[in-house]
């Protein structure tokens, strides 16, 4: 704890005394991934990205996808979201289909919310205009209720002040932040996170991981969260999913068996260490692959 | 030193910078040149003081403020045509593929041609003089307003779309909250260099054209800024041809201003970036 940035405590603080503002009840968020292939291009000649993938996000965890760039981890996040076409393969939501034989793009909708690598705050709307975004979207609420709520949510996650801010007058970590916030407001059964915290820097992305977690704690939604970094995987998921290059598939499932909530006191910890080195091999096989096969950085 | 905040304060501060003083120098350096040359005899354009004399002549004359007016309601017809007519058109083609593949063939074939090329044409097509001047000083703000237009709706990035769609926007929501605002920097841009075209088409056109039916109301200095600068030149004043001259690049530089202003004003996210 000692090395604990003053920020997050708090953060700690601000998260404490505030009551949860999203309804806990109702919501799973349980995806099943069954045998999903996803082929850029044609069946024979097209580049196989996705191949026979399969493995559950169980509801309320949070499961954390490693693998080298380029392997098709964002492709998969993107079937789930409904941005992207499938080949073949199901995904379910809950039991019911997303996508699959008949319906190889899932619809786009708030029950699941991505946020993306780079952000994708509005930057022509202010803070509070970009959170309460989803709720009038979707005509739940109007734009008091949306704003009161809206501001309600950012008081949670301690980014008070910043509502009438454009996200272009703040730092990137609060972006993502705030982007969070955004995507909770939408009430989601399942966050989908791809690589949201790459460019930052490791001081902010700790102050990151620690508010995440807190969020995580507060409304236990599903978190299905995309990395390359392996301890970022560990110290954030219920359950790690490391997979293999291009074409990718799950090479080894592992249950991280730390209790939340947890804190960066963990990272020093014999039991976050024996799961590092049981896993880092794996990876690091991966990784060679891919620089051998030319899989660059998008 | 003034207190910050007043206009004192922001005028002490624009011109403290060194950045203020180095301008002002290199402009008095240049005047004197220029009137060296020109008492010299090495250069026959007038020297800036008989310029100088001439433009304060013509201030009082109304002649020389309706070339102004002239000028400025044909560059501001045309701008507004341009912006009311390329800006539903670019965001048509940004957002509809058989739009964009049916329109833009023919806007790309009419595009090359120098809106001044138009003059002949626009001459025999349009009733009135006053409206084929207006007319290509149109064409001349079109092209730019539309391919700006389609270049900022397209570089609007795929994230928004997906974000906006997965938080249950509708098409027109997704058109209204995304499209356009993602738009309106690069309409900005596009209105700022189309009314710079007008202003350096619409002198040209007057040119040609002899200033216009409406030429006739102001005597010899009326008929436009253009026809202001040539009718100088074929009566012999040369002092007039240099205040005309520097008239367009006031008026440039003003519109230029005030659209940036207001640019600013319909953009409040890109301030201090």
């Amino acid at each position: 704890m000692s090395a604990e940035p003053v920020a997050t405590r708090e953060l700690a603080l601000a998260g404490a005394s505030a009551p949860a503002v999203l309804p806990q009840t109702g919501r799973k968020g349980e995806i099943r991934i069954a045998n999903v292939v996803k082929i850029y291009g044609s069946e024979a000649t097209g580049v196989r990205a996705v191949d026979n993938c399969t493995f559950d996000v169980p509801a309320g965890k949070i499961t954390v996808v490693v693998g080298p760039s380029g392997c098709g981890k964002t492709t998969l996040l993107n079937a789930i979201a409904g941005f992207h076409s499938i080949s073949s393969g199901t995904i379910h939501l809950d039991g019911a289909l997303l996508c699959g034989p008949g319906r190889p793009k899932a619809d786009p909708g708030p029950d699941r919310i991505v946020v993306f690598q780079n952000g994708a705050l509005f930057p022509w709307k202010t803070i509070i205009e970009n959170v309460a975004f989803g709720p009038m979207m979707q005509g739940r609420m109007n734009k008091k209720e949306a704003f009161e709520r809206a501001r309600a949510m950012l008081a949670e996650a301690g980014l008070r002040n910043l509502e009438d801010h454009y996200p272009g007058e703040i730092s990137s970590g609060m972006r993502r932040r705030v982007e969070i916030a955004r995507a909770l407001m939408n009430d989601p059964k399942v966050l989908l996170l791809d690589e949201p915290y790459r460019a930052l820097d490791s001081l902010t992305k700790s102050v990151m991981h620690e508010a995440l977690l807190e969020t995580f704690d507060r409304n236990q939604v599903t978190i299905f969260f995309i990395t390359h970094d392996l301890e970022e995987a560990i110290f954030l998921g219920h359950r790690v999913v490391i997979m293999t290059t291009r074409p990718c598939k799950p090479k080894k499932i592992l249950s991280v068996d730390i209790p939340h909530p947890r804190d960066y006191s963990v990272l020093t910890a014999k039991r976050f260490r024996e799961y590092l080195d049981e896993t880092v091999e794996a990876v690091h096989e991966e990784a060679l692959k891919a620089f051998a096969a030319g899989e660059r950085e998008r | 030193m003034p207190a910050p905040g007043t206009l004192a304060g922001q005028i002490w501060r624009a011109t403290a910078g060194t950045k203020f003083w180095r301008g002002v120098v290199a402009t008095i350096v240049f005047l004197a040149l220029w009137e060296t040359a020109a008492r010299t005899g090495i250069s026959r354009i007038p020297a800036p003081s008989a310029v100088a004399v001439t433009f304060a002549d013509l201030m009082r004359d109304p002649g020389y403020w309706f070339s102004w007016y002239l000028s400025t309601r044909r560059v501001f017809a045309g701008f507004l045509a341009a912006m009311l007519i390329g800006i539903p058109l670019g965001l048509g083609m940004a957002v509809s593929r058989a739009f964009y593949g049916t329109v833009f063939p023919v806007f790309e074939v009419l595009r090359p041609i120098p809106p001044l090329a138009w003059v002949p044409a626009a001459i025999i097509f349009w009733p009135t003089q006053e409206l084929s001047i207006a007319f290509v000083t149109f064409l001349g703000a079109f092209y730019a307003v539309v391919i700006n237009v389609i270049g900022g709706a397209q570089a609007i990035d795929v994230r928004y779309y997906q974000a906006a769609r997965s938080m249950g926007s509708s098409g027109w929501d997704i058109f209204r909250r995304i499209i356009l605002p993602g738009t309106l920097p690069s309409i900005v841009v596009g209105a700022t260099v189309g009314i710079g075209i007008a202003w350096a088409v619409v002198v040209a056109a007057e040119m040609i054209s002899g200033g216009g039916s409406a030429g006739s109301m102001g005597g010899a200095k009326g008929g436009g800024l253009g026809f202001f600068i040539w009718n100088s030149y074929v009566g012999g004043s040369y002092t007039q041809i240099v205040v005309g001259m520097i008239s367009i690049g006031i008026a440039g530089y003003v519109s230029s201003a005030l659209l940036r202003k207001l640019g600013e004003l319909v953009t409040p996210w890109l301030r201090d970036m």
